[in-house]
This record gives structure tokens, C-alpha cells and sequence, in this order.
């Protein structure tokens, strides 16, 4: 009502065009969108139908047509050859990503809540070993992992996944829980509570988005990381990745199964992708730091 | 002595991580230093320190010089391909979109996914094939009547490594765009409207106002993608594999270990890795943690 009496008062035509004008561009940027949801389906679509095909239509001359014949026998065959590597990611991500919490939340408490001289130097130099090339420490580490006795297999891997990401999680705990008012805390220190109990009474029961974020976020880089796996693990432990990398290295398995197994080794994460992206979100947002 | 047991417990909590850091990171990366700085060029003799040679020596290396070569083309076009389509996205959903949440999900996913699995198909796509043979993308061209952009892809002599990174930016642009809108979507509304008071043009408000206050998000967005790209190995381990063609120095220091089986030089590589990255994440991790003490 009230817009209508203002439009009338108003001259006509520069609105018209105004609105045109804002209208058309709205359309634009809707059909930009849309084009670039296309070009970015476009591996996807490769993907699921090559998957499908049955071995005779499967090869690069027919990667666009759809399937003549739809079959799941490439699926059975690459989740066979797949799925020792499935359980090996599975073995390495759920421990890894819980202890990696537990870790994370401890030391996101402390250097948020109970502060000690020189907590910002030690959070820095921590924050360091979140952008450290790995490659920088893999001969070494193959080393070590040797001499510790844990070189080959999946406790020697998830130990590395642990360590190397304790600064993402420090850093992701860290952040949520500066957000908790000090009175709050300083309550519990006044009612006499040490540091603990504090964090286990006070601390613990408000964190489990952050716990959320940090599992997810674990969990995912566990299960896509190929670079620890391959200088770490012997043939029994090879996670997902690297059972994918031979298989779709080797010349003698068909497209089919590629593709077929590229997407088996995808779904988990993909899963976790779409029931919780929303805290995947937070912790691609806790990567780059307070920006 | 009070404050001393103030504080205490906190440090004694943090204490296995700072031990598992010093070990795992410092020293670790000292040990590599270490290694590097020595002649040992099979897995049993001891090794003899021999100072910087290796450091020196390798740039005599045909090998050496093409896979720094191709680090710096494809950093260029994965960093700024990326940090323009992802600013692009976010610019083109600024304003709030209808099916914001749907378009935001598409160009996220592929972040969930490993390279390794993605490689599969892009390697598929890029085939090099072109005019009768024309396989994948290029023959997607033929279909659309754009035959004029086929091209070898990841196996052209002088820039394959752009095509390299066409699935890096797939990849990770979506990432970019994240970062984008959040940095969009903080700058008021308020600010904005007073620029507009004060006579600016749309344009101007953008070039003015939103830009400037973007710049820690675009620095942060630079930061993660640079890193990414020095060390960049799965995505190439995926696509061509160990082929001189897309050689990075990530990819010889996995074969001077496991083919050449030479330590020194691995680590040598390794090292150059690490002080590519560090020479910009150090000063900014200085920066970030003075600004962070300011406010």
C-alpha cells in the first residue's frame, strides 16, 4: 500500500528502468549460477554413468552417451577389490578422528580458558605445523615410525594423522571456545573447581558443535589423504586412496570399474558431506584463521 | 607460588601436544635438514655431512629445473584461476540468490572428495586425443562446434601444467567462494547505505567500500591456496602419475625415495618444499598473531 503511494509521487520512468534494470541482472547472474552448477557436474555425470555401463560401451569414445545398457556388475567388482581398503579407512578414521577431538578440545581449553606465560607463542608455533608441507618430515618420520616399531600398519598411520592434526583442532577449539564469557568460568574457579573439573562440568557440556566440526573435519582429511598412506602403510594396511590409486592406475582394469570405484571410495565422505555441511563449513572457515 | 599453580595445570595438559609437536614438526623438519646436508645416496651407509652441496648440486639437474618450472605455472594459474572463480561465485551470490543453500552445496563438494578419486575422471576428460581420435573433453568440443579449443591438455609440451590445474580449481574454488561470501556478507549494510548517501555509485560502494574490507579474506584465500599448490602431489599421482610431462618437485621427492632409493636427495627436495611455503606462512602467522594480541 505504502509502496504504491510512493511510486506514484515518484517520476515514472527512471524507476521502470531502475527495476528493468535490477531485474535483468538478477536474471544473469541466476543463469551464471546455473551454467557454472553445469560445468561443475560435468565430472559427475562422467562418473555415474560410465559406472553403469557394461564393459563393451565403456571407453572414452562413448563418455557421454548414457549407458544402452544399464548394469551394476562394474559396482560388484570394485567394491570386491575395494573393499579391504574401505575397512582399513574406516580402522584408521573413526579412532583417529575421535582421539584427535579429545586432543584438540583439551588443548583448545587451556590456551581459550586457563592460560599459561607464553600459551600465544606455543598456539603460533602450532599453527605452523598446519601449513607445513608433509613432505618436509616423511623421510624422517618413515624412521621413526620404524624405530617406534609401528611402521607398515594402521596404528603407525593414525598416529601421524593424530599428530599432524593437533594445530587444525587446537586451532578450531580454540576459537569456539573463546566464545564462552570468562565470568563463566571464573564462577566455577570461585565455587572452587580446578581445572578439570571446571572443564568437564562447565566446558564439556556446551561443546559439541565444536566437536562435530573437528571429527568431521578429521575424518575427512583421513579418509581422502593419500600422502601419509603411500610412504606409511604396506600392502595389508592401504587405506581407500591408495587401493584406488592402483586400481585406477593399472591399464588392464576397464573404465567401468574406475569410475565405479572412484565413487565407492567417495561415498563416505560424501555422506557426511550433505547430512552435515554445515560444520564442515565452520571448519573450511577455521582454516583460514580469523579471517 | 599462587600464581604459579594458577596456571600449572593448564600447561601440564597442553604438554603431550607440545612434545608431539616439538618431535613430530620441529623435529622432524630438523632431522630432514639434517639428512639433506649429507652424502647419503642409498638407504645403508651412514651419510657424511657435506653442508649445502645438494642444496647447490641439484639445480645441475635437467630434472630438477623442469619440475620447478612447472610448480611456478601451475601455482599461477591454480592460484589465480581460483581466487577469481571463487570470487566470481560469491560476487554472483552476494546479493542473496534464490536456491542460494543448493548452489553453495554444488560448488562445495568436490572439497569433500579426495583428489585421488576425482583424478579418476579428470585424467579421463583431459585425454590428449584431438580431431578424429578426440576423446573426452575435446570431443565434448567437437559436439558443441568449439573444435578450435581442443588442445593435449596435461600432456602439451610447453603448458600442460595449466590444464594441471583446471581440476585444483574445481576443486578448490568452491572453497574460495566460501570464504568470499562470508568476507560479502560482513561488510554492513550501514556502511554501504552511506556510501550510497554520500553519492557513490553501486560501483564505486564495490570498489570502495567492499573491496578494501575483503582484503584479510583474499590474503587468507591466497595463503591456503599457495600452500596447496608448492606441495601439490596426489592430484598429479591421480592424473598422469610419475610422468616427466607434470613432474613437481613433490613427485621427484616420492621417486628419489622409493625408485632412486636417495635419502639425501629426497630429503634435499623435501626441504626446498618446506622453505617455499614457509618464506610467505611464516610472516603471515607472525602477522595473524600480532593482529590477534591487538584486538
Amino acid at each position: 500500500m505504502t509502496a504504491d503511494v510512493i511510486e506514484k509521487t515518484r517520476p515514472v520512468a527512471p524507476v521502470t528502468h531502475v527495476r528493468q534494470r535490477a531485474a535483468v541482472a538478477r536474471w544473469v547472474r541466476l543463469a551464471l549460477l546455473i551454467l557454472f552448477v553445469v560445468v561443475f557436474l560435468i565430472p559427475i555425470y562422467v562418473l555415474l554413468v560410465t559406472s553403469f555401463k557394461p564393459l563393451s560401451e565403456a571407453d572414452p569414445g562413448q563418455a557421454w552417451n548414457l549407458p544402452q545398457v544399464w548394469t551394476t556388475e562394474a559396482w560388484s567388482i570394485a567394491w570386491e577389490k575395494l573393499e579391504p581398503g574401505i575397512v582399513n579407512s574406516f580402522l584408521l578414521a573413526i579412532p583417529g578422528s575421535l582421539i584427535s577431538a579429545v586432543l584438540g578440545s583439551m588443548n583448545g581449553y587451556v590456551l581459550a580458558k586457563w592460560r599459561f606465560p607464553g600459551a600465544d607463542v606455543v598456539f603460533t608455533l602450532f599453527l605452523f605445523g598446519m601449513f607445513i608441507p608433509y613432505q618436509g618430515v616423511m623421510i624422517p618420520l618413515v624412521q621413526l615410525m620404524v624405530n617406534l616399531g609401528v611402521y607398515g600398519g594402521i596404528p603407525g598411520l593414525t598416529l601421524a594423522h593424530v599428530v599432524y592434526g593437533i594445530p587444525i583442532c587446537t586451532l578450531i577449539f580454540r576459537n569456539y571456545y573463546v566464545t564462552i564469557p570468562d565470568s563463566l568460568i571464573e564462577a566455577s574457579r570461585v565455587d572452587g573447581a580446578g581445572m578439570l573439573r571446571t572443564f568437564w562440568s562447565v566446558v564439556l557440556p556446551v561443546s559439541a558443535p565444536a566437536f562435530a566440526v573437528v571429527i568431521i573435519w578429521q575424518f575427512t582429511s583421513m579418509w581422502n589423504d593419500f600422502l601419509f598412506a603411500v610412504f606409511l602403510t604396506a600392502p595389508t594396511s592401504w587405506p581407500t586412496t591408495v587401493m584406488l590409486n592402483n586400481i585406477a592406475g593399472a591399464q588392464t582394469v576397464p573404465y567401468s570399474q574406475q569410475m565405479a570405484a572412484a565413487i565407492l571410495a567417495s561415498i563416505p565422505t560424501m555422506i557426511v558431506y550433505v547430512l552435515l555441511g554445515r560444520f564442515f563449513m565452520r571448519g573450511l572457515m577455521a582454516g583460514a584463521l580469523k579471517g | 607460588m599462587t600464581r604459579v599453580r594458577r596456571w600449572l595445570p593448564g600447561l601440564l595438559l597442553v604438554s603431550p601436544s607440545i612434545v608431539l609437536i616439538a618431535v613430530f614438526v620441529y623435529g622432524l623438519l630438523g632431522w630432514n635438514f639434517k639428512v639433506a646436508m649429507t652424502d647419503q645416496h642409498d638407504e645403508i651407509s651412514p651419510g657424511h655431512f657435506v653442508g649445502l652441496d645438494n642444496f647447490i648440486s641439484i639445480w645441475d639437474q635437467e630434472r630438477w629445473g623442469i619440475s620447478v618450472r612447472h610448480s611456478i605455472i601451475f601455482t599461477v594459474v591454480f592460484v589465480v584461476g581460483a581466487l577469481a572463480l571463487g570470487w566470481f561465485l560469491a560476487f554472483l551470490m552476494e546479493k542473496g540468490i534464490k536456491g542460494e543453500g543448493g548452489f553453495r552445496t554444488v560448488y562445495l563438494f568436490p572439497m569433500a572428495v579426495s583428489f585421488i578419486a576425482t583424478g579418476v575422471v579428470w585424467r579421463w576428460l583431459m585425454n590428449s586425443g584431438t580431431g578424429e581420435q578426440a576423446v573426452g573433453l575435446n570431443r565434448l568440443f567437437h559436439y558443441l562446434g568449439l573444435d578450435f579449443l581442443q588442445w593435449h591438455w596435461f600432456r602439451d609440451q610447453d603448458w600442460g601444467m595449466a590444464a594441471m590445474a583446471i581440476p585444483a580449481i574445481w576443486q578448490m574454488s568452491g572453497y574460495v567462494m566460501a570464504l568470499f561470501l562470508a568476507g560479502f556478507r560482513g561488510v554492513s549494510e550501514d556502511l554501504r547505505e552511506a556510501a550510497r548517501v554520500d553519492g557513490c555509485s553501486e560501483w564505486q560502494v564495490y570498489r570502495y567500500v567492499v573491496l578494501p574490507l575483503l582484503r584479510p579474506v583474499t590474503l587468507s584465500a591466497l595463503i591456503i591456496l599457495g600452500h596447496i599448490s608448492l606441495k601439490v602431489f596426489d592430484l598429479i599421482v591421480a592424473v598422469s602419475g610419475k610422468q616427466i610431462i607434470t613432474d613437481v618437485p613433490a613427485i621427484f621427492m616420492w621417486t628419489a625415495v622409493f625408485d632412486s632409493h636417495d635419502p639425501a636427495k629426497g630429503a634435499t627436495i623435501a626441504s626446498y618444499i618446506v622453505l617455499s611455503v614457509a618464506v610467505f606462512v611464516v610472516p603471515y602467522l607472525i602477522w595473524n598473531a600480532r593482529r590477534g594480541n591487538r584486538s
